[in-house]
């Protein structure tokens, strides 16, 4: 077994192989970039070397500074992680060279399953299933036109070496097939430097289901269930789980079997993933074969047991498995949730910046969270915005999705955007309780983007319950000296109206033997509390059922975030409440003259002068955030009146870049 | 007696309507509450007791002698705010329209003079359309009268003004005179001429919310110390607000319990500070992080934004945190921020409230427009307020402390009780790159060796260790326990005693 590896990654990932090296008895060494210096995984990590400036193309993507990195310290083996270099046929071969073992499969399987076109004549060969599709070389749009009709529409227009939906387009017709060549081609020139694209038949209903495989350098190979990854937004996977809710035993086994003829007939080894795209009647088709790691392989490993990092150094260290296909057992029910650093409510904008507050969900056997950061931590522009994987485990899927529920309200996140409360709003979705997925779940569900969640009533109950028993602790504090002199009226006599949104409610709190009987209209109910009013997070127990509430005062009411809703909140006391009858509803000032910026970034160009009359749709202005130009549109029709900042400006969120007249 | 009694009820019913059912419902539509509404949010309920309540004005001119409510447009008593003695006048704006005539500025001169005596804070809640014109001369006395007392307790009892509706002409200079204001968006405003006037005189046209709106105040002039968003917001806050006062400059302000450990070590304050070090970061994140339970309430938020000024708890403690902001301007000090930084540490030093100060200050303002609005002389401003002051002062430098900001942000050389430097502190002369681009002014034009001696300057000045080696600093601590080290000190300097010279007063460069 190896004495030393190293990591060529960062992340959470990084600190998820460290982890298990370390309990291996394995020294880590890690590497990070100039934005990284600070990391949790070279924190982690026995050993940390520097390998270059922020940009990945700079550092973690630099093969001959990772090579020395081994060699300096002695690194015998290298796990990849998933992304940067994990699939990169030079990289394996540059540590070959270098007597270095690779943790993963061999150069010659990479390569072979690397090539998306490549990939499925290997597949068909090796008698699995595939996309009915033309997988030669398309010359131009009207080939692509001619190829599409043959198929039959729609189809899919996907460029050959892409990846996280990059360069992939539908078309339902010739000319938006045309189209579609066009722009897929131009994308993946721009994003892949490889402009080659194909068309296959576009599955309808689809499901997004892969197979976890395992293999060693001895000819075994496994598979060890699928994943459901349907839950997607943009080809972006949000949420996956182990089991899926929608396959059966034979199906399941059907997979399972083509996915080991494919690693069979590459010779892989190692951890590996071969994607099919599902459709509504059980059809499965081939879709790609991941020769590494991936993002969500916890939820394998919760509902098998096993441990996939370790089983991927044991392999690359030369062992045998020890395991049959038929020690393989299913048990249970996971699901993971990707906790991104996003603005669901800004159409899901990237958002950068340090974790003021964070803080996990308490972690056990239900509950696993893997993560590269802590609280003070910075989500940089430089790299993927994943902040976290929450994965929770229960007997049946709809425990897992009620832990899932459960630690999403107690994941304590602040300082940037991020997507917990779309999470939530997810796992309280009938449709997705229901199972019944596809990887169009996301834009078929929320239609015109995500604006927040809206309480049901008895959540509505529970939310204004601990808002009274939260702000009583707050007014009797308040009065904690000797008066001046005792009046008959109190500051807290138990008897409090709620304000939140346009609901207006009364309570009443009584205190009991164990808590606070608190009784809001007909419902009557017990909280139970050891909350401290430092603390952010109020955990406690209605009538036995657990509840988190995160809250923070603000003036003189309250933010408070509970099955992903955040919502202000006021206390006050009747005749109060009575008297704020008479304030007047404002308006907020309207903004419509303005250009505001969507996100935080750069200013790097002004397409127009004061005084010039603009039409709807023109170009105004091109903000860079997260590494990307995003071109800012007239709205309608217009006559710039001011700019109020200058290429060169940072910019934060809603700030005016130009004014109207 | 049954009649007298029957009198009795009948006066007070007449005291309570007000001007009268239409106008008390004016009022309401305007989203506006009643003297006496507003009284009722402010006090611990059924905590107040009314005075003067059969005070009528004296006026006999202008058929005025036929016209009087009982009260006459403002209602005064004192009550408690959560279980505390305060004294507080309402002017009623449905009587008069809240106009000051001699018997109304008699009955606020009579709190003040009652809570002076017995050393409580004074709130006024301010309606009024101004002077009574009718009586004359009489009102002008009475406005007189009020400010002679708002002068005298100044220092002795906390003042606060909440102005919830007209403040215009002389009578603004009652509220300027007091300790903090708070205005109620879009309902009040404070001028000393009304746009009327404006118009006349300089030709320009400009509306009552432009000229003195609370946003106007808050953000503009700096003349408001807080804008809220209507009556109860404001009034509720100024509950929050007086919790942190003490009730008069005979006592320290009050303990509050919290369950929040004095020796709470916040981790993520070790990567506060970015690693390039023109990069901003928020100083609230800081002052939320080290304070109990994050509850800061700042003072003049929106006003030369440069510095932060406000009130917080250590322990329990109410202390005044002063801090530079590197998010506005750099953080540097500049006409606005250093009459904004002043006047807070006056007020915490007036009502023995010790000041932590973080400093990550990269020098004053350049420029003509600071010189000719005297910086010299506003900057000298919160220097001297620095160093008169005799309460506990304890500072941390977080990043930069240069040049003079260095010494005037509570600096060991004026009289700082506890001096504390981040690692991330560099306390010098100026920045490494203008040092040297000044000492080795001869190199400049071979970039290699300015950037060498750049090197050198940083390596020899930007680190906490040279001023360390002279005890300006007493220690360098971890941005992680700083909560703790503070709490620390402040528990040493509880019994703290201090005195300047004997003197009439001082000369303070206004």
């Amino acid at each position: 077994m190896f004495k030393k590896i190293l990591i060529a990654n960062r992340g959470e990932i990084a600190c998820r192989v460290i982890r298990t090296a370390r309990a291996m008895g394995i020294k880590t060494v890690a590497v990070y970039s100039d934005a990284d210096a600070d990391a949790l995984h070279v924190r982690e990590a026995d050993e940390a070397v520097h390998i270059g400036p922020a940009p990945a193309a700079q550092s973690y993507l630099q093969i001959d500074r990772i090579v020395d990195a081994c060699v300096k310290t002695g690194a015998e083996a290298v796990h990849p992680g998933y992304g940067f270099l994990s699939e990169n046929m030079k990289f394996a071969d540059a540590l070959k060279r270098a007597g270095i073992v690779f943790i993963g499969p061999d150069p010659h399987a990479i390569y072979a399953m690397g090539d998306k076109i490549e990939s499925k004549k290997l597949a068909k060969e090796a008698g699995v299933s595939t996309v009915p599709g033309y997988l030669g070389v398309i010359k131009d749009a009207e080939e692509a036109a001619k190829i599409a009709k043959e198929i039959g529409y729609p189809v899919m227009i996907k460029a050959s070496a892409g990846g996280g939906g990059k360069g992939m387009r539908i078309a339902h017709n010739d000319q938006e097939a045309r189209d579609g060549f066009r722009s897929a081609t131009n994308e993946a020139k721009s994003s892949f430097a490889d402009d080659r694209v194909f068309v296959e038949k576009f599955v309808q209903e689809p499901r997004h289901i892969e197979i976890q495989i395992l293999a060693d350098g001895h000819g075994n190979c496994l598979y060890l269930g699928e994943r459901e990854c349907s839950i997607q937004r943009r080809h972006q996977k949000v949420i996956e789980e182990a089991p899926s809710p929608f396959l059966d035993e034979k199906t399941r086994a059907a997979m399972g079997e083509q996915a080991v003829a494919l690693a069979k007939a590459v010779k892989y080894k190692s951890a590996g993933t071969v994607e099919f795209i599902v459709d509504g009647k059980r059809n499965f088709y081939f879709l790609e074969m991941n020769t590494r790691l991936q993002v969500e392989h916890p939820v394998t490993e919760m509902v098998t047991g096993l441990d996939l990092v370790e089983q991927m150094i044991r392999v690359a260290a030369g062992e045998k498995l020890l395991l049959k296909q038929s020690d393989v057992k299913l048990k249970g029910w996971a699901i993971e949730s990707r906790v991104y650093a996003e603005d669901p409510l800004r159409n899901f904008l990237p958002s950068t910046g340090r974790l003021v507050r964070y803080r996990e969900p308490s972690t056990g056997p239900v509950v696993r969270v893997d993560s590269g950061v802590y609280e003070g931590a910075e989500i940089s522009m430089f790299y993927d915005p994943m902040i976290a994987k929450l994965v929770t485990y229960g007997e049946d899927r709809s425990a897992a999705i009620s832990a899932m529920r459960e630690a999403l309200d107690s994941f304590y996140i602040r300082g940037l955007g991020h997507n917990v409360g779309f999470l939530s709003a997810l796992m309280a979705h009938p449709r997705f309780q229901a199972g019944r997925l596809t990887t169009g779940f996301i834009a078929e569900e929320f239609p015109d983007g995500f604006h927040g969640v809206a309480l049901s009533e008895s959540e509505m109950s529970d939310l204004v319950a601990v808002a009274a028993i939260i702000h009583q602790g707050f007014a009797r504090r308040a009065v904690g000296g000797k008066p001046h002199f005792r009046s008959r009226g109190s500051v807290a006599n138990g008897h409090w109206t709620i304000k939140v949104g346009k609901e207006t409610r009364q309570v009443s709190i009584v205190e009991t033997a164990s808590g606070h009987a608190v009784i809001d209209g007909k419902r009557s109910c017990e909280i139970v509390s050891a909350w401290r009013l430092d603390e952010n997070l109020f955990h406690g127990r209605i009538d036995g059922r657990g509840i988190t509430v995160q809250v923070e005062r603000d003036g003189i009411g309250y933010r408070m975030s509970y099955a992903g809703a955040m919502l202000k909140v006021l206390v006050l006391l009747p005749r109060a409440a009575e008297l704020a009858e008479y304030m007047l509803e404002k308006t907020p000032p309207d903004m419509s003259k303005y250009l505001l910026s969507p996100m935080p970034g750069l200013l790097v160009s002004l397409a127009v002068q004061p005084g010039q009359d603009v039409k709807a749709g023109q170009e105004l202005a091109v903000v860079e955030a997260m590494k990307m130009e995003n071109l800012l549109r007239a709205e309608r029709d217009g006559k710039v009146a001011n700019l109020h900042a200058k290429p060169g400006d940072s910019l934060a969120v809603d700030q005016i870049i130009m004014e109207f007249a | 007696m049954q009649d007298i009694l029957k009198r009795l009820e009948d006066m007070r019913d007449a005291a309570r309507a007000g001007g009268g059912q239409k106008r008390v419902d004016a009022q309401h539509a305007k989203g506006r509450l009643t003297a006496r509404e507003r009284i009722e949010l402010l006090l611990d309920p059924d905590s107040f007791e009314e005075w003067d309540m059969f005070v009528e004005h004296r006026c006999a001119d202008f058929g005025m002698s036929a016209n009087k409510v009982p009260g006459d447009g403002v209602v005064t008593g004192y009550g408690t705010v959560n279980g505390r003695l305060i004294f507080v006048f309402s002017q009623d704006f449905t009587v008069f329209g809240g106009s000051l005539s001699e018997a109304h500025a008699e009955k606020i001169c009579k709190v003040m003079d009652q809570a002076m005596r017995v050393g409580a804070p004074v709130i006024g809640l301010n309606d009024s359309g101004g002077a009574r014109i009718q009586e004359g001369v009489a009102s002008l006395a009475g406005y007189a009268e009020v400010f002679q007392r708002n002068i005298m307790a100044s220092g002795v009892v906390p003042q606060i003004s909440l102005v919830m509706g007209p403040c215009a002409g002389g009578a603004v200079y009652s509220p300027a005179m007091t300790d903090f204001i708070f205005m109620v968006k879009d309902s009040s405003y404070m001028f000393v001429t009304g746009p009327d006037v404006v118009k006349t005189v300089t030709h320009e046209t400009v509306t009552f919310e432009q000229l003195g709106g609370a946003l106007t105040h808050s953000q503009k002039s700096g003349v408001a110390d807080l804008a809220f968003e209507n009556d109860v917001e404001a009034l509720l806050q100024l509950r929050r607000f007086i919790d942190f006062l003490p009730a008069s400059n005979r006592e320290k302000a009050p303990l509050r319990e919290t369950p929040d450990p004095i020796d709470r070590d916040e981790p993520s304050l070790d990567t506060l500070i970015p690693a390039n070090p023109n990069k901003p970061y928020d100083m609230h994140e800081l002052i939320r992080k080290v304070a109990d339970e994050s509850d800061f309430f700042e003072i003049q938020p929106e006003f030369a934004k440069n510095i932060l000024t406000g009130f917080a708890r250590f322990g329990g403690e109410t202390v005044g945190i002063v801090a530079n902001q590197p998010m506005v301007l750099a953080g540097c000090l500049d006409i606005d921020s250093s009459r904004k930084a002043a006047r807070f540490v006056r007020f915490c030093d007036c009502f023995s409230i010790p000041i932590i100060t973080f400093v990550d200050v990269p020098g004053f303002l350049p420029g003509t427009a600071q010189e000719y609005g005297g910086i010299i002389k506003h900057g000298a401003k919160l220097l001297f307020a620095y160093g008169e002051a005799t309460v506990p002062k304890i500072t941390v430098i977080t990043r930069k402390a240069y040049g003079g900001a260095y010494d005037v942000m509570s600096s060991k050389h004026l009289r700082g009780d506890v001096n504390f430097a981040w690692p991330s502190a560099e306390i010098a002369v100026m920045g490494p790159k203008g040092a040297v681009e000044i000492i080795f002014r001869s190199d400049i034009g071979d970039k290699d060796k300015i950037a060498a001696r750049t090197e050198e300057y940083r390596e020899k000045f930007a680190n906490p260790f040279v001023a360390g080696a002279r005890g300006f600093i007493d220690d360098v601590i971890m941005p992680h326990s700083t909560r703790k080290r503070i709490c620390r000190s402040l528990a040493m300097l509880r019994d703290k005693q201090l005195s300047n010279p004997w003197k009439k007063h001082d000369n303070i460069p206004l």
